[in-house]
Formats: structure tokens, C-alpha cells, sequence
């Protein structure tokens, strides 16, 4: 899966949690960027992408995540490693 | 590691991007509610439940009191994250005709919150309390600081001290006036021998098995219903139920993927607790309570029974239903066959299990389903919304979801041997109490479908009373009967011709007058005993018989019943030289149906009297009452269908 796929699959996510998304994601969106991505959404967002892409992500890899390229990047390890 | 395992028994939302973008779209909140009452009988993962949810809430705002549900305020009190689980037993409550609105109480305060007269709870006022522990913090440690070496005596000392203070919030959550719904506690306590930990009082796998078993109950004995996460979650799997990693990240003891399962174990109950679950089972025959079809095969082929594993599948099916039946759950037949050839199956089959008379209704026609599934709601007096259909027939399915949305219709898995899993799975027919009574009703509706049937049956009304067999079981007042006597004369309104009330010590004082009569009449017919159904009391004076009361329950109106006793009292009346009996009709606002009943009954109208009883100043017409009198002696009995007999 090429990162824009990964991208597009993503921004389907964020579509399921927050109704109404305006911004583009990008590798810096954060937390900051989007009002309704509260502790909340941010375990939700964690157990879709787990749902969505067929991994599961670590403890310690959650704590460091803190935007959308870091997500990209900890899931493009994961379906690397899952070939 | 969680994987999601989703309600089975829903049907799959075709085209769900499709539904939920017209959701959005849809401007009018009602037709949005209606929307989102489809969808959510489908099978929805944890996010498609968050995202209905949102819609939900949204239309509520709008549309607070949706017409035809039931508004229901639930807080959820836990030592662990809920506010996942909320969206899903929202959803799933909506499946059984109810709107929850949810207060959650921040994780860890439901003590403060239990206590605190003025906190969010008790401004909230719920209905249902629900206490959600996670097993770690119920046990303090899953120790309950009892230690390896602890004997079982400490440790009961210890699980009863915590079962006490669990007792002392339960009485607090009552006070608020509620109901109390207690979680029960998986046994997620860490091994430390291995199988030896049972075998260890003090070990923490033990001490939490006790601890669960205490609470249970405590629970029952103080009127606390149980959510049974435990048992729940051994069933489909701890692996599933229970993610350590979002224990560490966010303090949730159930996995959001398991929203789903666990939003249908809060709303099952709840709706149990509004009397929302489901009374009947209506089954299909061909391919549903066994293999082939029997017009086409033929009784001596069907796959059922010993010498199949299939055929073996399809009796632990049977087996199911009937023990479904002994619980209180009526059970009926929908299937497209030739009624004879239907039946045949279960008079000939040496293997059947179910029996022709487990059925309440049994309708084997070629007409469509859905109109047959109205026949079987109506004949056993009962809601649409209290069936659930059984068919392994997807068309047959579609059409009822199609025509009849309140009917629940659970997905049929292709292999007989789970068909029982998907029942069990459904909760359809979840119950809070079980008494004998409860019992016995489901028993009055089966009687009142096979009644049905049998008038439907009948081309006419005469032949119909003819067919019941019905015989009337004549007592007097005695030690045995004079409670239910006291009981039927003080709840008749509508057949009772004067309405007076009595107390056990002046019935007997009555009976006991000299020559007085006190009857009590008992109906059976050939589908089963409609207990006691009416009285008839008279004074004795000189040679008169003056009747004081007469009455009759509404459910065997029509039946001749009161033909009958007035048969029987003019034979008693004659036998013991009375020459008069003398009726009177006091009016009230609710016995309208008996002002003519003396006439019918051969009586003379003497004069309209002006005394009405009535205390209720909404009956705006008082009726006039009037005196009849009727000569024994030129009395002809009254013909009618019931043979009489003592009991």
C-alpha cells in the first residue's frame, strides 16, 4: 500500500468519527488541528485504523504518536512487517 | 489482542455509505428518526454505532418524544472508561422501542455521586442505575488483601466486608428510586500457579471466583438485577472482551469492538425491565425444525434426529424450543404447506420433539407470511412487536423485515447446529423475574390462540361452543375457595349486575346464612382451565331468593357461562321450595353490558329504580337501575353448551 493509499484510507476514518472534517489531513495534522479529536476520539481513531488496515499497534507505539505522519508511518511499518 | 465479533443474528446493512449519507442529508427529524430506526436493526461495528448514535442525538434535539417509544434515563456509575460503550446500547435500545438518554458519571466517582444529594446523578432522576466494577477494582487487587496463604475463612470475611459495602451503594441507588443493575465480574485475575490457583483459597483466580458468586447473591436477594459480563465473556471470549492495551491507554475494561455485544446486554435488560421483550416464537417448518421438505419428501425422509449429524442439529433445535416453551414462551408455527401434510410430520415422526399441542397457533397455508404473522399476534392477543420469526428462508426474511419492521426476525446461519447459538445469542426473550405466574400467562395466551383458531375454524358460533367441550365446575364458598371468591367480587366492574364489594369475614358470615346460596363456577374447556369465572350469591327470605350478586369475568364472555349459573340457581331454588327470585341492576360507570342481562335471563322488569351506586363523577348518563323478578315454577332452562358438574 503506497502512502497515498494509506492517506485515502485514513481520511475514511476520520470521516466515521468526525462528521463534519474540513481539513485536509496531512503528515502535520494533529489533535490541535481538529477540535472534536479529544481523548475521547483519539482511542477511536487508534481502533479504526487497527479495524481498517488488519494491525495492531503496541502500547509504547501509541504514546508516541503525535500526528497524522506518524501515524502513516507506524501503519506503513505494520503492513510491511505483515508481508 | 481484540477481534471484533459482531451481533450474528442482525442483518448486514447493504450499502451502509449510501444510509448514512441520506441520514445526514434527510432535513425533516421524523422521517431521520425513521432513517435511524432501520439502520440500527442492522449489524453495526462500534464506529458505525458512534456515527448512527451522533445522528440520534442530533434528531433528538429536534424530536424529543418520538412517537411509539419509550423514554428511559439510564446512568452508568463504573470504576473504568464507559463513554464507548454508551453510543451502542443506545442504538440497540432504539432496537426495542426505547430512547435512553445516559448520564455518565466521571470514572471512579459513583461513590461521590451515589452520596451526594445534590450531584449530576441525582439531578438527572434515572430510571436505571448501572454499576459497572472492574474486576481489579471490585477486588482491590483481585486479593482483596487476603494473600496466598489466606484460609477460606479469611477470605469470606474478606469478600463478605466488600459485598457489604457494594450492598450499602445498591440501597443508596434504590433510594434515588430506581432500579440497580449490577456488572458481573469476568475473572480476569492474573495466574500464578496455573490450575492450582482453584485449588488455592487465596489465590487471586479464587478469590475473585467468590467474590462473584457473593455478589450474585447479594444482588438477588436485594432485588438487584445482574449484567452478566462474566458469564458473557467467558461464552464468546475473553481475547475478545478484553484489549490490555486500551486497558493501559484509556481505562476501558471492554474493548470498544465489543460496544456492540455489550450495548445489546444493557438494552436487552432494560427493555426486559419496560416489559419490552419478546413473548412468542414463531417458527418455520421446512429446513427450520427439520431437514426436507415434507410435502416433497415425504415424513419417513426428513432429516432429524439419531443416524444425521444434521438431523441431530435440528433436534437440539426442537429440544431448545421446548425448553423456551416450559420458560413461558409461546410457541407458533408460520409455514407455506398443506396443513394436513404439515401436521403429519409431527404425529408421525418417531423422532419429533415438539408436539402438535406445544403450539399455541399453527397456521400451515400458501398465503404470505407477513399476513399470517398478523393472524398469530392477533389470535394470541398479542403486539406484533412480541414475535420474533424463525425462518431459514431469506426471501421469507426480507418480506417480513419488509412488511412487519416490529417483528424480530434473526438472521438463520445455513448450518442447523447453530441455530440454537443464534437464539441464545438474540436475548430476545431476556427476563428480570420469573414467577409462577408468569408461567401460567404464557400458558392463558396459548389457550387463547388455540381458542381462536378453533373459532376461525368454526363457520359459525353455535358449532364453535359446541367444539370447546366445555364443562362448568360448580363450588360453594369454603375455606378453599373464599380467597379467590373475595378476590373475583371485588375486581369485577364490567359483568356484575351490583357491584357489591365484600370482605373474606362477611362472605363466610353470608354463606352461612339459612338457606342463602353461594355459588362459585370454575370453566374448563378442551384447551385448558380458565380458573374461576364467576359468582353468584342470594339471600334467602321467606320464599324468595333475592340475588345479591352476580358476576362474571369478560374472559368467557360470550360462552353462555351465565346461562348456565341461572340454569343452576333455579334448580336450586326450586329444590328448596322458593317460589321467587328477585335480580336487581345497580348501574354503574362500567357495567353497562349487564342492564338488560335480567331480561335475557327470563326475568320481568318490576320497576326502573333511580339508585345508582356510580362514584365516579365522569359517568355523565347515569343509566336508570331497574327490579326483575322471575317465577321458578314457570321457568324453562336456558340451553347452552356447558355441561356442568361438581368440582
Amino acid at each position: 500500500m503506497t502512502d497515498a493509499e494509506i492517506y485515502q484510507r485514513l481520511k475514511r476514518v476520520f470521516l466515521d468519527i468526525f462528521d463534519e472534517l474540513d481539513v485536509e489531513l496531512t503528515a502535520e495534522t494533529s489533535a490541535a488541528d481538529i477540535p472534536e479529536w479529544t481523548s475521547f476520539n483519539h482511542v477511536n481513531i487508534i481502533v479504526a485504523c487497527e479495524q481498517a488496515f488488519g494491525v495492531k499497534f503496541g502500547t509504547p507505539e501509541i504514546e508516541t504518536l503525535k500526528n497524522v505522519g506518524d501515524l502513516v508511518a507506524l501503519i506503513r511499518g505494520k503492513l510491511a512487517a505483515k508481508k | 489482542m481484540s477481534s471484533s465479533i459482531l451481533p450474528a443474528w442482525l442483518p448486514v446493512l447493504a450499502d451502509a455509505d449510501a444510509a448514512f449519507g441520506a441520514l445526514k442529508a434527510a432535513a425533516d427529524p421524523a422521517e431521520r428518526f425513521r432513517q435511524i430506526a432501520r439502520i440500527a436493526e442492522h449489524q453495526l461495528d462500534f464506529m458505525q454505532a458512534g456515527k448512527l448514535d451522533r445522528q440520534l442525538e442530533r434528531t433528538l434535539a429536534e424530536l424529543p418524544e418520538p412517537a411509539g417509544y419509550d423514554a428511559l434515563r439510564v446512568a452508568w456509575l463504573g470504576s473504568s472508561t464507559l463513554d464507548h460503550l454508551v453510543p451502542s446500547a443506545r442504538i440497540a435500545s432504539l432496537r426495542r422501542g426505547l430512547v435512553m438518554r445516559s448520564y455518565v458519571a466521571p470514572y471512579g466517582q459513583y461513590r461521590q455521586e451515589l452520596f451526594d444529594p445534590a450531584s449530576e446523578l441525582a439531578t438527572f432522576r434515572p430510571h436505571v442505575v448501572l454499576l459497572c466494577l472492574d474486576p481489579e477494582h471490585a477486588a482491590i487487587d483481585a486479593s482483596l488483601g487476603a494473600g496466598l496463604g489466606a484460609t477460606r475463612g479469611d477470605v469470606e470475611a474478606a469478600v463478605q466486608a466488600r459485598v457489604a459495602e457494594l450492598r450499602r451503594l445498591w440501597l443508596r441507588a434504590s433510594e434515588l428510586g430506581c432500579a440497580v443493575i449490577q456488572q458481573t465480574l469476568p475473572n480476569l485475575a492474573p495466574v500464578v500457579f496455573g490450575s492450582y490457583d482453584r485449588a488455592l483459597p487465596g489465590s487471586p483466580a479464587a478469590v475473585l471466583d467468590r467474590l462473584n458468586r457473593a455478589v450474585i447473591d447479594a444482588a438477588v436477594e436485594d432485588r438487584v438485577l445482574l449484567l452478566d459480563l462474566a458469564g458473557w465473556s467467558a461464552r464468546l471470549g475473553h481475547d475478545a472482551w478484553f484489549d490490555r492495551v486500551r486497558w493501559l491507554q484509556a481505562k476501558q475494561l471492554v474493548a470498544p469492538t465489543m460496544a456492540p455485544w455489550f450495548g445489546e446486554l444493557v438494552a436487552r435488560l432494560v427493555a426486559a425491565l419496560r416489559g419490552r421483550s419478546r413473548k412468542c416464537l414463531v417458527l418455520d417448518l421446512d429446513n427450520t425444525l427439520w431437514g426436507g421438505v415434507v410435502g416433497d419428501d415425504g415424513v419417513e425422509r426428513l432429516v432429524l434426529g439419531h443416524g444425521s449429524a444434521a438431523g441431530e442439529g435440528f433436534t437440539a433445535f426442537q429440544q431448545y424450543a421446548r425448553r423456551l416453551k416450559d420458560a413461558g414462551i409461546v410457541l407458533a408455527v408460520c409455514s407455506k404447506n398443506d396443513r394436513a401434510i404439515a401436521e403429519s410430520a409431527f404425529t408421525q415422526h418417531p423422532e419429533m420433539v415438539l408436539r402438535l399441542d406445544d403450539f399455541g397457533v399453527f397456521v400451515a397455508n400458501w398465503n404470505d407470511k407477513a399476513g399470517n404473522l398478523r393472524k398469530i399476534a392477533e389470535a394470541l392477543n398479542i403486539g406484533l412487536d412480541a414475535l420474533v420469526f424463525f425462518d431459514d428462508n431469506p426471501a421469507e426474511r426480507a418480506l417480513v423485515r419488509a412488511e412487519l419492521p416490529m417483528v424480530a426476525v434473526p438472521e438463520v446461519p445455513a448450518d442447523p447446529a447453530y441455530y440454537v447459538r443464534t437464539l441464545e445469542d438474540a436475548g430476545y426473550f431476556e427476563v428480570v423475574s420469573l414467577t409462577g405466574d408468569d408461567l401460567a400467562r404464557a400458558r392463558t395466551y396459548q389457550d387463547n390462540g388455540r381458542r381462536a383458531e378453533a373459532l376461525e375454524a368454526a363457520t359459525d358460533m353455535d358449532s364453535f361452543l359446541a367444539g370447546l367441550g366445555m364443562s362448568l365446575q360448580i363450588g360453594g364458598v369454603d375455606p378453599h375457595s373464599i380467597v379467590r371468591v373475595t378476590q373475583l367480587i371485588n375486581k369485577t366492574n364490567q359483568f356484575n349486575v351490583t357491584t357489591r364489594r365484600t370482605t373474606e369475614a362477611e362472605l363466610r358470615a353470608f354463606a352461612a346464612g339459612p338457606g342463602n346460596v353461594a355459588m362459585h363456577f370454575r370453566l374448563l374447556d378442551r384447551f385448558g382451565d380458565n380458573g374461576l369465572v364467576g359468582v353468584l350469591l342470594a339471600r334467602r327470605a321467606g320464599d324468595q331468593l333475592v340475588i345479591d350478586t352476580l358476576l362474571m369475568s369478560c374472559r368467557v364472555l360470550g360462552r353462555g357461562v351465565e346461562l348456565a349459573m341461572i340454569n343452576e340457581l333455579v334448580a336450586r331454588a326450586a329444590a328448596a321450595g322458593v317460589a321467587e327470585i328477585l335480580g336487581e341492576y345497580i348501574p354503574t360507570a362500567k357495567n353497562g353490558m349487564v342492564a338488560d342481562l335480567f331480561g335475557r335471563l327470563g326475568f320481568t322488569r318490576i320497576e326502573p329504580t333511580d339508585r345508582a351506586e356510580t362514584k365516579t363523577p365522569e359517568a355523565n348518563q347515569p343509566r336508570a337501575g331497574s327490579r326483575w323478578r322471575l317465577d321458578v315454577r314457570a321457568f324453562t332452562r336456558h340451553p347452552n353448551f356447558i355441561a356442568v358438574g361438581d368440582p
